[in-house]
């Protein structure tokens, strides 16, 4: 403890005693107002780590006498969503697809809910816009391997397509023509040029005449004898424009020989049935949804 | 080279300057705490000029809040309301959407180019006469004199030790100026909402807690800025008396002790003057110092503190009446004519000085953005169209290889009654409409009812199967919305939309 404290000459305030360059600190009081918001700080704090959360020990941090933590807010605030919406979602529980559909709140609830199941849910294969891929279905057009009306769209999300742990999953097998030896090389060069023909592309005439027996003999029974496919089977309509694996020669040629099934997954086990209903009536309002099927 | 002056040589006839040595070591310190400015009541001319001001403002303020004006529909009935939750400001006639919010740009640029003409004009007219620091200062300086008494009864109050009597007169000061704070602050809210019903749930405590928050902060500024802080606002806060040094000029009417005929001072004059000294009319009463609610003194010249309120030229003209010398020793006049005399000239203010060039130029740009607003708000559609397109995905093939883009189409209707649109696609061979939602119908175009003074959004596919369109990557076409069975009184509104139609590349 320095006894003898220099005083400033000019401004007679005391100095620190601190000396740089020749140049004394001067030892002014802090202003004020900025001492009373330190205290004010220091007294914010302690009551602080008393209330919350605070001090980190090895089994976790003190959790305050309030009992307050991010993830218990969460959990309350995601409680609270859920009450407020509970009137809403029992009736999509209650009602049908169908039915939904006719009730505008409901329908807008609805969609908004599917939207964003649909984030969570269905984007890794279908895409963020619902518009897939090669081997995954786009959803946003009018083409529908297993139906397009918001019952049969429910039905697929429910039970999934070819989803081996699901009894009542939609199930088909495409026989894999080329490596089991059905049909030669040969023959399926010529009912893929039949195949071609079927939506109006350029294919060769010979082969093309050739393959409709073939056509008929192996094809016809699923895919329908015009070709316009059938949606028991999920068997794809080969008129149309729109190609799940490819719409060239080689393209058909390939899936012929050896077929790619896709799968879906049954999601009846992994979200509840508000949630499925509500996915069902996002995805049929993407633009190619088609009329409610009338009993 | 160094080159020294030999100032103990220099003659006899040396000009008498008044400068004040601004860095002496009393006047340099960084830090000060404040010393307690007790201005003493003026009376004159521009002291009942700044009443009248407190009155008017601090009238328009508590009163245009309640001013009623009978809108149509739905539409509040309050003249000016700044309605947050249903987006819209209202002024009297004027609705205006928060897409057209460069109206309130254009004002704040008015009054932003209004500032710079007013302060060329006559200098810090706006600090003196009508910023709310100076008019609710005033207005707590009032208080306080009411209660405390003048000057010297206030300076006296401050020393004396504590007693009952210092203590209630505190209390009833502080009480006031906290009820004049809470009427601030309370009605600021009611440019927000509905002025009568906000008031009845302000008081029955059923007000939404945001208003009561307003309140508080407003009330704590209040009370701080005009009862404690006051010139330290101006000095130390605002930014504008360090703008004004660019706005003002040599023409510039600013509050100016005229040091020509006012120097040298004499408190003692007929003293002086018996003993033959040059006398100039300031007989050095500090009456100009005592009135400053700046707390600084005029004869030191234009100063960044002096906010030109001109009291010390009222308190001035009383003491010139007293000692029979004509007003304005302390008076509105420019630096050039303040120049002039000092250098012997006779020269008075006239109203030439107003015109010059900056002044028309300012007031050019302030009248141009004025009309400019005025006639695009008189010109402006009632009608507005927005066009959203799906970006994910961009378009969609059909199973006919024909190419579907999505848009969502916003129509605003801004007029006071509900009206009917007809939407269609222009430009787009062979293209075909469909409305998403209840009806799922498709055509050619579509009537939309829309609501009085709502926005309504339709979700609208938009397909064609063109060979032109579909095998390009972009084609322009344009949405058309026209107005169906217009009312007589208004002719029929119609607006277009540029949209592009997206379409497969064809590199594919």
């Amino acid at each position: 403890m320095a006894t003898n404290i220099e005083k400033d000459e000019v401004s007679g305030t005391p100095t620190t005693g601190h000396v740089w360059d020749g140049i004394k600190e001067l030892n002014n009081p802090l202003p004020r107002w900025w001492l009373y918001t330190f205290y004010g700080c220091i007294a914010f704090a302690l009551v602080y780590t008393v209330l919350y959360p605070a001090w980190p020990l090895p089994g976790g941090a003190t959790p305050g006498i309030l009992g307050w933590s991010s993830r218990g807010q969460f959990q309350q605030q995601m409680e609270a969503a859920a009450t407020a919406q509970k009137g809403t979602v029992d009736q999509i529980l209650k009602l049908s697809v169908n039915d939904i559909l006719k009730d505008p709140k409901l329908l807008a609830f609805a969609q908004a809910g599917g939207a964003a199941a649909f984030k969570v849910n269905c984007v890794p294969c279908h895409g963020s816009g619902a518009a897939g891929g090669h081997g995954y279905p786009n959803l946003n057009d009018d083409d529908w391997l297993w139906g397009g009306s918001p019952d049969a769209i429910y039905t697929t999300l429910k039970h999934g397509i070819r989803y081996a742990d699901d009894p009542d999953t939609r199930e088909s097998q495409m026989p894999n023509f080329g490596i089991d030896g059905i049909l030669t090389p040969d023959q399926i060069d010529q009912v893929a040029n039949y195949v071609m023909t079927l939506s109006g592309e350029q294919a060769d005439a010979g082969k093309a005449a050739a393959g409709k027996d073939i056509f008929a003999q192996n094809c016809a029974a699923c895919h329908g004898d015009d070709g316009k496919g059938n949606r028991e089977f999920g068997a794809p309509n080969l008129t149309d424009k729109l190609w799940l694996y490819g719409g060239t020669l080689a393209d058909v040629k390939a899936q012929v020989t050896k077929p790619h099934m896709g799968v879906m997954p049954a999601w009846a086990k992994r979200l509840d049935d508000a949630t499925i209903k509500e996915l069902a009536i996002y995805v049929h309002s993407l633009g190619g949804g088609e009329a409610p099927v009338t009993q | 080279m160094v080159q020294i002056i030999n100032t103990l040589d220099a003659p006899a006839e040396v000009d008498r300057e008044t400068a004040v040595p601004v860095n002496k070591a009393e006047n340099r310190s960084l830090y000060a705490s404040r010393e307690a400015i007790h201005p003493k009541a003026a009376h004159g001319f521009y002291r009942r000029l700044k009443w009248t001001l407190v009155v008017v403002l601090l009238g328009i303020y508590y009163v245009a809040p309640w001013l009623r004006w009978t809108r149509p529909g739905d539409a509040p009935d309050q003249a000016i309301l700044i309605d947050m939750a249903n987006r819209r400001f209202y002024f009297f006639f004027i609705e205006i959407w928060p897409q057209e919010f460069y109206y309130i740009a254009g004002l704040l640029i008015m009054a932003g180019v209004g500032l710079f003409l007013v302060t060329s004009l006559f200098g810090r007219a706006w600090c003196g006469y009508a910023c709310p620091q100076t008019v609710w200062t005033d207005l707590y300086i009032w208080v306080e004199s009411k209660i405390e008494g003048d000057r010297n009864a206030r300076i006296r109050l401050d020393a004396a030790p504590w007693s009952v009597s210092k203590v209630s007169k505190r209390a009833f000061k502080m009480l006031v100026w906290l009820l004049i704070a809470i009427a601030t602050g309370g009605f600021w809210v009611f440019y927000f909402a509905d002025a009568p019903t906000l008031f009845h749930d302000l008081i029955t405590g059923q007000a939404p807690s945001v208003a009561y928050f307003t309140i508080a902060i407003l009330t704590a500024t209040t009370f701080t800025f005009a009862g404690f802080m006051r010139e330290q606002v101006c000095t130390y806060m605002c930014p504008w008396p360090r703008i004004q040094g660019a706005m003002l000029d040599e023409e510039s009417l600013i509050v100016t002790y005229n040091a020509w005929r006012g120097e040298p001072r004499h408190a003692g004059r007929k003293k002086a003057e018996a003993q033959g000294l040059k006398v100039g009319d300031c007989i050095d009463c500090n009456n100009c110092v005592a009135v400053c609610p700046m707390g600084i003194d005029i004869r030191d010249g234009n100063q960044l503190e002096c906010i030109n309120c001109a009291l010390c030229i009222d308190a001035c003209d009383a003491v010139m009446d007293k000692i029979g010398k004509p007003r304005g020793l302390i008076n509105y006049t420019t630096s050039e004519l303040y120049a002039a005399n000092v250098a012997g000239k006779n020269e008075h203010w006239s109203w030439r000085h107003l015109i010059r060039p900056r002044i028309i130029i300012y007031f050019g740009a302030w009248a141009g953005v004025g009309l400019a607003m005025l006639f695009s708000l008189t010109h402006r559609s009632q009608l507005d169209v927005n066009v959203v397109p799906d970006r994910n995905p961009l378009y969609v093939t059909l199973s006919d290889g024909a190419i579907r883009n999505g848009y969502t189409i916003k129509i605003l209707n801004k007029r006071q009654e509900a009206r009917t649109f007809r939407l269609s696609v222009d430009k787009l061979p062979g293209a075909t409409m469909e409305m998403v939602g209840d009806t799922g119908a498709k055509g050619a175009s579509f009537d939309i009812p829309v609501d009085a003074d709502k926005l309504k959004a339709v979700k609208i596919y938009v397909s064609t199967n063109d060979p032109a369109i579909i095998t390009h990557e972009r084609s322009n076409f344009e949405f058309k919305v026209d107005e169906l069975n217009p009312q007589a009184s208004a002719p029929a509104e119609t607006a277009t939309y540029d949209a592009l139609f997206h379409g497969p590349d064809g590199k594919e």
